[in-house]
């Protein structure tokens, strides 16, 4: 079957087995392997990555379910060799350590900002609830996102 | 994990989709969301040689309102009943409700028609729909038909659909007067489904529990109405002691479901405690 999808703004086309999860399409089949496969049982969001601007557990999806989708994952976040404020965050503020949830964890945090952009650490912490970390706690992670959402407020007010 | 090969079928409309049913039959699956049957297909646990991907089906997300029935398209995602303005203003324990599935993710891809044709035993829209008496609309090749919730649960992950239909709507009727309602979850801890959850409606007239609607998920095989504790408030004083004592009566004359996480006598125990939690908010918000 033949899927035709834009990742990160670039047009890719496969001819692949609808069983195909959307997970392995992005890893195996386009060699983005920023996109993490944690659990495979649809509990740990390592997997997560943005289609048409919602988040969401590729390891759930089949890839056929995402033709002619726009998908965005972790390798296109920081633009011009810049880090995206949300990867900033995550390295200013120490938001991780053995770095297996990051991608997952970044990508529903801006999912989140592009909704909410001065999101509580209350809230933070409810929209992670998809993501597990077995590192952080987590208070990192939400200093990070809190890192994030003020920066992208102040680029949005300089500009 | 990987499913087992199948062919795909991507339905270009309903009439399609309920065509490829009855040429398949029990070799096929729906697929909406896919956060139920993805799973499944992953674990084996099913094996379609068919999938027909209903996913695309965009005339089935909608919510409108009828006058007093809020009509839902079967393919409407938990998150937008959960932010719908109209669902929060007219019928918050259902917008309560599909706020508590899952996660963001899963609500950002899981649909109404999805959960209630899947029927897990302790997933949250069956107690919702069951204590709003909402009517399911199932189509098939002879047209439409709407099944009433009461009639649709027919055991775990086992409805009154027939296997060549399909769920089109869910048709939600407005609690009239002066009603109040609330949805209280005590969600599993690793897989957020309902150990117990349990839905109320209250209609209070002149201090008076006039109507009452009390149902249970994830409680027994099946969610139900707990008629035991209605009948114990209903025409009786609308007031915080009437309702804590009916609470008593959850789940009386029903068999709990009991697991390694929670026995049958803590998920009764907790049935109590989770009724009274929705009968005394569902009553703030009544009066
Ligand atoms: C991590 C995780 C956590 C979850 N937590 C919860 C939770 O807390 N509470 C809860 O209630 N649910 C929970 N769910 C389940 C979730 O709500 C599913 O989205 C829902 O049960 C199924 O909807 P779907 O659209 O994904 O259906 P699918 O998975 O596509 O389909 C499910 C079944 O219904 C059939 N079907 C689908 N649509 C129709 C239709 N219109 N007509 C006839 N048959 C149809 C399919 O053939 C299949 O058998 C969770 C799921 C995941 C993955
Ligand atoms: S790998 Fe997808 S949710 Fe864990
Ligand atoms: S940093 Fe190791 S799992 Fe989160």
């Amino acid at each position: 079957m033949r899927v035709a999808v834009h990742v990160n703004g670039r047009p890719y086309e496969r001819d692949i087995e609808p069983r195909m999860l959307l997970v392995h399409f992005l890893r195996d089949e386009l060699g983005l392997t920023g996109t993490h496969i944690g659990c495979d049982t649809s509990n740990c969001g390592a997997c997560t990555v943005l289609l048409d601007g919602k988040a969401v557990k590729s390891c759930t999806l089949l890839a056929v379910q995402a033709d002619g989708a726009d998908i965005l994952t972790v390798e296109g976040l920081s633009q011009d060799g810049r880090l995206h404020p949300v990867q900033e965050g995550f390295w200013e503020e120490h938001g991780l350590q053995c770095g297996f949830c990051t991608p997952g964890m970044m990508m529903l945090a801006v999912e989140l900002l592009q909704r909410e952009p001065d999101p509580s650490e209350e809230a933070i912490r409810h929209y992670l609830e998809g993501n597990l970390c077995r590192c952080t706690g987590y208070q990192h992670i939400v200093h990070a996102i809190r890192y994030a959402a003020q920066k992208l407020r102040e680029t949005r007010e300089s500009s | 994990m990987i499913p087992m090969a199948f062919e795909y079928h991507r339905a270009a409309s309903v009439e399609e989709a309920i065509r490829l049913l009855e040429q398949y039959g029990p070799d096929a699956k729906v697929l909406a969301g896919g956060h139920s049957l993805t799973p499944l297909m992953k674990l084996r646990f099913a094996q379609p040689a068919h999938v027909i991907d209903i996913g695309r089906l965009h005339e089935l997300r909608y919510i409108r309102e009828e006058g007093n029935v809020i009509a839902i398209g079967a393919l409407t995602l938990h998150r937008t009943v959960a932010e719908s303005a109209t669902v929060r203003q007219r019928i918050p324990v259902l917008a309560e409700a599909a706020f508590r599935i899952g996660d963001v993710q899963v609500r950002n891809m899981g649909t109404i028609g999805g959960s209630l044709a899947h029927a897990d035993p302790a997933a949250d829209y069956p107690a919702v729909v069951l204590a709003l008496e909402a009517e399911i609309v199932a189509q098939g090749p002879a047209g439409r038909r709407t099944i009433r919730a009461r009639d649709f649960f027919r055991g775990p992950f086992t409805t009154a659909l027939q296997p060549n239909e399909l769920i089109v709507e869910v048709r939600v009727p407005v609690p009239s007067g002066k009603t109040g309602s609330a949805y209280q979850k005590y969600p599993h801890p690793a897989s957020g489904f309902a150990v117990v959850g349990c839905a109320a409606v209250l209609t209070v007239d002149a201090e008076t529990c006039r109507d009452v609607r009390v149902a249970f998920t994830g409680v027994a095989t099946q969610p139900f109405r707990d008629t035991v504790v209605e009948d114990a408030l209903r025409g009786q004083r609308a007031d915080e002691a009437t309702v804590r004592a009916a609470a008593e009566k959850a789940a009386e004359g029903v068999q709990p479901l009991g697991d390694a996480f929670a026995s049958a006598e803590y998920r009764r125990h907790m049935a109590k405690v989770y009724a009274r939690r929705a009968l005394l908010q569902a009553l703030t918000r009544a009066t």
